[in-house]
């Protein structure tokens, strides 16, 4: 094993390594910290069986994007689903022999690939372009855009470069990751410098991914407002810090009279809800 | 550490409020437009001054809070949101998975009214992000400004105090959010911070202060109230000649009405208790009300104190000791349907010695439509014939709470109310009502006048959506049924041209359609 393939191997593990505990590390904490009360934003499902339905128009159909932006929508659509076929296709790397179902969307690829950069070039215009987007934009939001364009440029540039060098490295590329994968007969790695760029690039959004927004893929299942049934009046939801309700007791209306008679006449003008 | 300035000085730059009580609304030409946020700058600015007043040592302690801000208040601030962080899943998800896509940013009255950038709801939730990034978060250890963390410093502290106390706490950014971000849990918890350091703000406080030592929110005491009832049954009979009543503190009824104090005394607030009274004479109801629980408002839930809100609901858990009711029925108020709906059968639950055949709590509305559906009382839409009317969904209704089996009956229920009393109803632009509705203006605490140019600013979309149906259908009545809501636009309807008389209750419309007297 070259030093060089031995560089990269450890850079994928550690990579891994931290997205893999810090994904779930994170997830955890979401779905653990304790929900005090009921906060369904309503109209909410009135059972725990709607829940399941509302969540999937989230995450499958972006909903409330929709309702809510629809440039945005067609952007950050594109953008997800560009980048699901991309993994898809990725697959290719690691599953040998490929299935048919994966050879078919293989031939796609390039289009993915397009739409994936098209559109992430699309949501950075919105960021700059719309006045309030632009206000709110950190540049830790451009900084992720631009490394997501890079990763998609450097892969899709490699299917260019060098009349398809990298592709026909194909082989290679396959014994090296699928290797790292299966930790398994680990080929050398593939020299060509723009895959290595490739390759280290998403090395790096994989260890930035769970210190980051991008854990909006995880948190968005724990939303509180999202995930919960609208049942609070049928089913008393106790909130799991508090473990008793203070109790003090009123005196009777009998013991009260006196006092509330003593007590002066107030008039107040002020109006209050 | 906190910058060694003395304390006063400290709160005053924090506190000033510099505002015009007798702003005017814009021009009503029935279009919200979006106004343009230009790169980096408040564009007005004016309302980075809008600060409410800042709540009184007495009215700090009296609540548990530490009467000024205290010496070493930034460690104090981080100490806190690290213990909300624990206990609040919304705050720890909301702070960490918002990607500032922008889909909430033109979704907020108080930006569309105002311009200023800082109200845009992801704006405003990362003025606390920024906080969270900097003490809590690795991104923000490592990367400070350009993830866009920053300590929490004087500026910040005054920018949190002014845009936290613009935040009605209306949810409607969350419905467009595509995580269901909900900023109202960030401003609650924005503001429980502030008050742990010692910086509150008067009107939640001291309103707070008072629902606890006298059981309402205006501080009315059960000598006061029992006068005021009287007169009230006395006008009724007088204008119909029927001897409704409005009984308090009645052992064994079947009925516990707790309603907002402000129907007591308020205009037009009291015409729906006038409106309630008169359906149980009619449905020949044993009902009453309690002077222990003569409040349904829960000022609690604006500074998202969880303990002074379960101790203020506390009052309705003795009141039905003391009473023993069968049901449980809450008055027309949006912030106190929500924590009775939602909230109370965690805070004071579960209500086991009530009736389980009829949901506890009930809402007023579901009550009359019930009684509407069987035929148990008459409705004479004819009463109501001057007005041409609409609904205003509030916003704590809407989106946080239900009426109703069915999802959305928040939104059908008053509706059908109000066309069994009226012949002449009309929708306003449905971008603006059901769940997509716009606050008041002077929800979650903001009712209060140092800071009516926030409320104006506040109230603008709404105004607009009127302004086109009064001029397309005109509407000379929008009903309601929060107290708030009613509060609010008595106060800032004149201030855009529009007679303050417009704005009433559902159970005002009721009141007057109702057909008293025998039943066949
Ligand atoms: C459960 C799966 C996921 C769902 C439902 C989801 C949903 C969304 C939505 C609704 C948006 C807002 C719209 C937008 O700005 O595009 C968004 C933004 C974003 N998502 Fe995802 N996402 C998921 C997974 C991922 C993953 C795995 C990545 C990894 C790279 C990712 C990267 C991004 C980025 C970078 C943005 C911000 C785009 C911008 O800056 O405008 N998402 N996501
Ligand atoms: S819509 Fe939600 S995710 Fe988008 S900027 Fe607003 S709060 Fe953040
Ligand atoms: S909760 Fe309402 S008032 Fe607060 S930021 Fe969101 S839209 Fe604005
Ligand atoms: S006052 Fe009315 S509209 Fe405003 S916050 Fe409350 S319920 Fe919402």
């Amino acid at each position: 094993m070259s030093g060089l393939t031995l560089v990269f191997g450890l850079f994928f593990y550690l990579s891994l390594a931290i997205f893999l505990v810090g994904f779930l590390a994170k997830t955890w904490k979401y779905a653990f910290t304790p929900a005090p009360l009921r906060i369904p934003q309503t109209p909410a499902p009135v059972s725990a069986a709607g829940v399941p339905v509302r969540m999937f128009q989230e995450v499958v159909f972006f909903k409330s994007l929709f309702r809510g932006n629809k440039l945005l929508w067609i952007g950050g659509y594109l953008f997800h689903l560009g980048l699901l076929f991309v993994l898809v296709e990725h697959l290719r790397f690691i599953i040998a022999p490929a299935s048919s179902v994966l050879n078919t969307l293989v031939t796609y690829d390039l289009y993915s690939g397009f739409v994936l950069l098209a559109a992430l070039t699309f949501l950075l215009i919105l960021r700059v372009a719309i006045d309030r987007h632009l206000y709110i934009s950190l540049a830790s939001d451009y900084a992720l855009l631009l490394l997501l364009l890079a990763i998609a440029s450097s892969g899709l540039l490699s299917r260019f470069w060098d009349g398809g060098h990298i592709r026909m490295n194909l082989p290679q590329i396959k014994a090296f990751i699928g290797g790292l994968v299966t930790f398994n007969n680990i080929g050398s790695v593939p020299t060509n410098k723009l895959f290595l760029i490739h390759f280290s690039l998403v090395m790096l959004l994989l260890i930035y991914f769970p210190f980051s927004k991008l854990m909006h893929s995880g948190g968005l299942f724990f939303s509180p407002t999202r995930n919960q049934v609208d049942n609070p009046r049928e089913k008393r939801w106790v909130t799991p810090w508090v473990k008793t309700r203070p109790t003090a007791t009123l005196p009777s209306l009998e013991q009260q009279a006196p006092a509330a008679a003593a007590a002066p006449v107030q008039e107040t003008a002020e109006v209050e809800g | 550490m906190a910058e060694p300035a003395a304390e006063k000085t400290l709160l005053d730059i924090i506190t000033e409020a510099d505002t015009d009580r007798n702003v005017k609304g814009p021009e009503l030409t029935g279009e919200i437009n979006v106004p343009r946020v230009e790169e980096g700058r408040i564009v007005k600015g004016v309302l980075s001054g809008a600060k409410p007043y800042a709540a009184k040592p007495d009215m700090m302690t009296a609540l548990g809070f530490p009467d000024t801000l205290v010496d070493n208040w930034e460690e104090a601030a981080v100490k806190r949101l690290g213990e909300l962080l624990e206990k609040y899943k919304s705050l720890q998800v909301y702070l960490d998975i918002c990607v500032r896509c922008g889909s909430c940013t033109d979704k907020c009255q108080f930006f569309l009214g105002s311009g200023d950038p800082n109200n845009m709801p992801v704006a405003r939730a990362e003025l606390l992000r920024r906080v969270y990034k900097k003490y809590f978060t690795t991104e923000g250890k490592l990367f400070g400004k350009l993830a866009g963390a920053h300590r929490l410093d004087l500026k910040l502290l005054g920018d949190w105090y002014a845009y936290f106390h613009q935040c009605s706490q209306c949810r409607r950014c969350s419905v467009f959010c595509p995580y269901g971000i909900d900023t109202a849990e960030i401003s609650m918890a924005a503001r429980e911070v502030m008050n742990a350091i010692g910086l509150g703000q008067k009107y939640t406080d001291m309103t707070i202060g008072k629902l606890l030592e006298i059981g309402n929110n205006l501080g009315m005491n059960p000598k006061a109230l029992v006068n005021t009832l009287e007169s009230i049954e006395e006008d009724i009979e007088e204008e119909d000649g029927v001897p409704v009543k409005l009984p308090l503190d009645v052992e064994g009824a079947d009925i516990l009405l707790v309603t907002p104090s402000a129907d007591f005394f308020a205009s037009p607030h009291v015409e729906s208790l006038i409106g309630y009274a008169k359906v149980f004479h009619q449905a020949g109801a044993n009902w009453t009300l309690s002077s222990a629980a003569s409040e349904a408002g829960n000022f609690g839930m604006f500074i998202g104190n969880y303990t002074l809100m379960q101790k203020a609901a506390t009052r309705i858990h003795n009141a039905i000791e003391q009473i023993r009711p069968k049901r449980l029925v809450v008055g027309e108020c949006g912030h106190a349907w929500r924590i009775a709906y939602s909230f109370w059968n965690t805070l004071i639950g579960p209500f086991d010695s009530l009736d389980p055949k009829y949901p506890a709590p009930q809402h007023i509305c579901e009550y009359t439509y019930d009684l509407i559906k069987r035929g148990a009382i008459k409705l004479n839409k004819e009463a109501n014939d001057e007005f041409t009317v609409t609904f205003h969904d509030s916003c704590n209704v809407a989106r946080a709470s239900r009426m109703g089996n069915r999802p959305g009956g928040q939104f059908t229920i008053p509706r059908e109310l109000i066309k069994a009393s009226c012949n002449k109803y009309v929708e306003m632009d449905p971008e603006t009502t059901k769940e997509k509705t716009f606050c008041c203006g002077g929800g979650g605490g903001l009712l209060t006048d140092e800071i009516m140019e926030t409320r104006v600013a506040g109230a603008m979309p709404r105004m607009q959506a009127l302004h086109a149906v009064m001029k397309s259908d005109g509407v000379n009545f929008m009903a309601l049924i929060c107290a708030i809501c009613k509060a609010q636009f008595t106060a800032v309807l004149p201030r855009y041209g529009v007679p303050m008389d417009v704005a009433g209750g559902v159970h005002q419309l009721v009141g007057r359609a109702i057909e008293l007297g025998a039943k066949e």
